[in-house]
């Protein structure tokens, strides 16, 4: 029987380096092994020209875990932040922008009225992810009878919702489900407030705001901490400083490794096995991969029963954004925007409808022709990112399906044109600053992060992918099937963002197991 | 494939197909009682039933299996594709022999039971009463497979009773009498390909004939002629349903619930439950429902399948089993058996009752000319089969 104290955790993404950190802690022997030269999978800081840097996948942090930064003392392992409490500016090309703080909004032209209802859609909306936000550091409760912990679990969400009140519980249980173009109807007039905050439900699925599941996502990006942030040296910083405290706990972590597939005997996880044929035994593996490429390419679809397969297979997880990375050799000059102003959150998206005209490509293997942006120019905040007086531009684009009819190598250029002439729509000189552009479309993202589709969700965020139905029923507690095996990525609860809690979940999961012994 | 291309076959227009040997069964069907059988006419009787089951019995009758849903599983991993399909170790199952084996959903119940063919090194037949093909699809994921429904490709034919082995050497086949029971061999027919196996579903010495399509009415003629003074006749669904009660068989639909038709998560049951637990192998690695049927050997069965001997001589259909008042169970299948002079019955039961000896009361419901009467009767629970000739197993098998 190999031992159940050594875990091999596959992938050093934040997930699993949390994942990592708190085994050590708790006396585990962990190895992570990560593919990429540097571990932080998504969540890195890398060289895309020379001299300047980004996060080449993640670029805000808004949902990274309070306690998972006190645990593991992240400050004390060099985590800064470079901007916090950032706005969001939504832009308009006459100038007259509208911009976003906290429950505010404000700008040419915002009625009263939309000033009213912004306090109010931010007080319902805090309060409605809250209740998902009180989700996320729980292993998700299975739906049976059979189990007092499960039943104790379950009861404390419905009481959760309940303990709203009459008058919010009802509104949280019709909007759940329901689409945002909808909800931002029914609450503002101003089309560019729409637009702005639609961007919310969409942003990294593939949805467009008349979708349903949409204010699900909305209010997945709105169950953080309620702000967003730039850390000081970009997404890699974070994950560093994640991995710095998980080597303190005593994790080996190993990157330039990647594993080719799990060694299984007899439905029991017997270790890895490295692209260079190295065997490492370890009777827990933990997997930070996407759910398809763990079950399908690293263990093979004939270790999981074919109920699974067809489960896992069916996982919706095809990406939508791509990611913009330019490399400017001065500060970009939007109009109307000074330059406090441009290094917040800057979103290009006038209208909902052009929003959802947008996604209307996408349905048909198309992308967009008039795309929608999430521009930071973390640089304006951090200067180890560009030389002096230069400066990087991040933006999240959709909608630039993966699986493009005309196929990528032969769209992407113009595409990459197509997105400069939307932002220069708004920065009108930016095409002259521009040193270096690097498109990163999902089949790219796909390629550096690993993750099948290039869904940086690891799968989208939806309620039928949602807590104990994340990735599939059966493997929502992090383990199922197969003995040993263990899922830490996004694709598991609590999902997507750069967040933690599905490392830490996983830990508790692993902690959790009974001895073999005891089996 | 475009829906114009699909609609250009017109293959949906048809509706129930006429089977390679409906040339010769529909002059002999005198009552011209058919059926529906997957997508076939079959017949449901010929002449008599009991005259049908009686020949099986006692002399050789023949029932057209063509209807039967067949797959073909080849490739490099077939055998691996098969032992995560069923929960047998098929590795035991060398090429030229056959199997009976269930399949179950990942929670451990019976989609369908069924017959595996190893008719070459790799290469199987998988027969069953459902059709399967999403659910052998799906399970090919991973595997380097090809999975084939030639259900229409194949043509075939039970051949069942005391005079079959007689009937096939005298048609030729030299040598059968040695194939042992569950073997399978190729024999060359007019040209073609004949698999014989020694197979069936009545419980008594038997072979099933499988051939090309082109060549079924050849079969037929010849098989016919040969049997002509060994008392061969045609039989229908009827008499095929009354010889696999006796024999001990279950039916899908029947006797359990094929677990992907059913609605009623409670209502399927697993190979344990369905007195099949000698089919289900642990050592073998991952097969679906092996979570399930660790977890259920662990903490016990709900149901049990059994065999029942009923006092009297009415078939105790449909009835209910009480042990005193409490009703533990149902009946699934039931008959006057001929054979064993005795009326039996399959039925299910709710766990722990139903070993060997148990004694219960069933109520059967009858009537005379239209009024209705009720009994209760014993039913005694039996371990073996109620009809069990020594000849079944015997090889060489007995010239009759």
């Amino acid at each position: 029987m190999t031992d159940k104290n050594k875990v091999v955790i596959i992938g050093g993404g934040h997930n699993g380096l949390v994942c990592a950190a708190y085994l050590a802690k708790a006396g585990k022997q962990v190895t992570v092994l990560e593919a990429a030269e540097q571990v932080g999978g998504a969540a890195i800081t890398r060289e895309f020209a020379a001299g300047f840097k980004v996060s080449a996948g993640a670029h805000l942090l808004y949902l990274l875990d309070k306690d998972i930064g006190k645990d593991l003392a992240l400050e004390s392992h060099g985590l800064q932040m470079a901007k916090t409490a950032m706005s969001t500016i939504a832009l308009a090309e006459n100038g007259q922008h509208l911009t976003f703080s906290g429950n505010q909004v404000s700008g040419e032209g915002v009625s009263s009225e939309d000033k009213a209802a912004m306090v109010e859609y931010h007080r319902f909306m805090t309060r409605f992810a809250g209740i998902i936000g009180k989700l996320h550091n729980q292993i998700p409760a299975r739906i049976r009878l059979d189990d007092r912990g499960d039943l104790i679990s379950l009861a404390k969400t419905a009481w959760s919702i309940r303990s709203m009140g009459k008058t919010d519980m009802r509104e949280f249980l019709r909007m759940a489900g329901i689409n945002i173009y909808d909800i931002l109807k029914e609450n503002f007039e101003n089309p560019l407030i729409r637009g702005a905050l639609s961007l919310d439900g969409v942003l990294g699925s593939f949805l467009g705001p008349r979708s349903n599941n949409s204010v699900y996502c909305a209010l997945h990006r709105w169950s953080g901490s309620g702000e967003m942030a730039i850390a000081k040296g970009g997404m890699g910083a974070v994950t560093q400083a994640i991995a710095n405290a998980a080597r303190k706990q005593g994790a080996d972590i190993r990157s330039s490794a990647p594993v080719s597939r799990i060694l299984m005997d007899n439905g029991q996880v017997q270790g890895v096995e490295l692209e260079n044929g190295e065997q490492l035994m370890a009777g827990t593996v933990v997997s930070n991969a996407d759910p398809k490429t763990t079950f399908f390419k690293l263990l093979g679809a004939r270790h999981l029963e074919a109920g699974m397969v067809r489960k896992i297979q069916h996982i919706r997880m095809r990406g939508n954004a791509s990611k913009l990375h330019l490399a400017l050799n001065g500060r970009p000059e939007f109009t109307g925007l000074d330059e406090t102003q441009t290094g917040e959150r800057l979103v290009i998206a006038p209208t909902i409808e052009y929003v959802e005209r947008a996604f209307n490509n996408a349905k048909y293997g198309e992308h967009s022709t008039g795309p929608i942006a999430e521009i930071t120019i973390p640089s304006l905040h951090d200067d180890s990112l560009a030389p002096a007086g230069q400066h990087v531009l991040s933006a999240v684009i959709q909608y630039t399906p993966y699986e493009l009819k005309q196929g990528w190598p032969d769209a992407k250029q113009a595409f990459t044109d197509r997105v400069i002439d939307l932002i220069a729509q708004y920065a009108p000189g930016i095409r002259e600053q521009i040193v270096h552009a690097e498109l990163l479309t999902p089949v790219d993202i796909e390629r550096e992060f690993r993750i099948q589709g290039g869904h940086w969700h690891h799968g989208e965020l939806a309620l039928d992918q949602f807590l104990m139905m994340r990735p599939v029923p059966g493997i929502a507690q992090y383990q199922g099937q197969v003995d040993g095996l263990y899922l830490c990525g996004a694709g598991s609860h609590p999902g997507g963002g750069v967040m933690g809690s599905a490392g830490r979940n996983a830990a508790n999961a692993v902690l959790a197991s009974k001895p073999v012994d005891d089996q | 494939m475009r829906l114009s291309e699909l609609t250009a076959q017109g293959h949906f227009n048809t509706r129930v197909y006429p089977s390679p040997f409906h040339a010769r069964t529909e002059p002999l069907n005198k009552l011209k009682a058919w059926g529906r059988w997957g997508d076939y006419l079959s017949a449901t009787a010929f002449n008599c039933p009991s005259l049908e089951y009686t020949a099986c019995r006692n002399t050789c009758g023949v029932f057209d299996l063509t209807a039967m849903v067949k797959h073909r599983i080849t490739g490099p991993d077939s055998l691996a594709y098969m032992n995560r399909l069923v929960t047998r170790d098929v590795s035991k199952l060398k090429p030229g022999r056959v199997g009976y084996a269930v399949w179950c959903t990942d929670e451990g119940q019976v989609i369908d039971d069924g017959t595996i063919f190893h008719l070459r090194e790799g290469d199987y037949r998988l027969c069953s009463q459902e059709r399967q093909i999403d659910w052998l699809l799906t399970n090919a994921i991973g595997f380097d497979v090809s999975i084939v429904e030639d259900t229409h490709d194949v043509a075939a034919l039970a051949l069942q009773g005391p005079t079959s082995c007689a009937t096939l050497k005298a048609m030729g086949l030299t040598g059968i009498e040695n194939m042992k029971p569950f073997g399978l061999e190729h024999y060359l027919f007019e040209g073609t390909e004949l698999m014989v196996s020694r197979t069936g579903f009545t419980g008594d010495l038997g072979y099933e004939l499988w051939i090309d399509p082109d060549y079924a009415i050849a079969l037929w003629d010849r098989l016919f002629e040969a049997g002509k003074l060994l008392g061969i006749q045609p039989i229908g669904e009827e008499a095929l349903g009354l010889l696999r009660i006796e024999a001990g068989f279950i039916q899908a639909g029947v006797d359990f619930m094929p677990a992907n038709e059913t609605v009623r998560t409670t209502h399927t049951r697993s190979p344990f439950e369905l007195g099949l637990g000698w089919l289900v192998n642990f050592d073998k690695g991952v097969f679906n429902g092996r979570q399930a049927l660790l977890a259920e050997k662990e903490k016990g069965s709900r149901y049990l399948s059994v065999r029942l001997d009923i006092e009297g001589n009415k078939p105790a259909n449909d009835s209910y089993v009480y042990k005193g008042k409490k009703v533990i169970g149902t009946i699934t299948s039931a008959m006057w058996s001929p054979s064993a002079k005795a009326s039996i019955a399959l039925a299910t039961l709710e766990a722990p009752h139903g070993k060997p000896g148990d004694k219960f009361t069933v109520d059967i419901y009858y009537q005379r000319e239209l009024k209705w009467s009720r009994v209760m009767a014993t039913a005694t629970v039996v371990k073996d089969a109620f009809y069990d000739p020594p000849r079944k197993r015997q090889t060489p098998a007995p010239d009759w």
